[in-house]
């Protein structure tokens, strides 16, 4: 499924245009992309969490020589599955 | 942000969708994604990143509590990959 498919439900379930359907499907991720860039997180009942966590720098290694690195500290963004999601996809074909 | 905030915010960035319709909107988004995975579909959002269904082994674990074994059988769980473009949005800090 892409986003293509969103807009293709969006457009049979409302009147809006296939145009117009995308551009709203546009204007949702682009609301969650601005609010997680703020660092903010995103709580969607039944759904689940984004949310924003900093990373402290830490050492690691090059898997392939062993080679000692330094890993930067950075900010990434995790997704914690609501319990309802875990149970619907656990449901089917079990 | 909630998914009413996130409703509340995609009524006020337009003038075209009424609040009942950005829920409508908002909703099947992610009623969509929900039953895609639920059938063992991959999603892939450009930009933002991709969901998929992970298949967990089954595996022993403790009752922190007690320190009972118990069995754990095999799940699947929802994975997120965040996108490249989103990685990058976010890691600026």
């Amino acid at each position: 499924m892409t986003k293509a498919d969103l807009v293709e439900n969006i457009y049979l379930k409302t009147g809006f245009s296939k145009k117009e359907s995308a551009e709203i499907v546009e204007m949702v991720f682009d609301i969650m992309k601005t609010t997680l860039e703020d660092g903010n997180k995103i709580k969607i009942a039944g759904f689940g969490n984004f949310v924003v966590k900093d990373k402290a720098t830490r050492r690691g290694r090059n898997p392939q020589t062993g080679e000692e690195i330094e890993i930067s500290s950075r900010r990434i963004l995790t997704f914690k599955p609501s319990q309802v999601l875990k149970a619907a996809i656990n449901e089917l074909e079990g | 942000m909630t998914k009413s905030e996130l409703i509340e915010q995609l009524t006020t960035d337009n003038d075209v969708l009424s609040k009942r319709e950005s829920e409508l909107i908002v909703n099947s988004i992610f009623e969509s994604i929900g039953q895609a995975l639920v059938g063992g579909d991959r999603v892939e959002i450009r930009g933002f990143g991709s969901f998929t269904v992970r298949e967990r082994d089954a595996r022993e674990a403790r009752n922190p509590k007690s320190g009972d074994v118990v069995k754990i059988s095999a799940k699947k769980t929802p994975f997120f990959k965040t996108g490249k473009e989103l990685r990058e949005r976010v890691n600026v800090a």
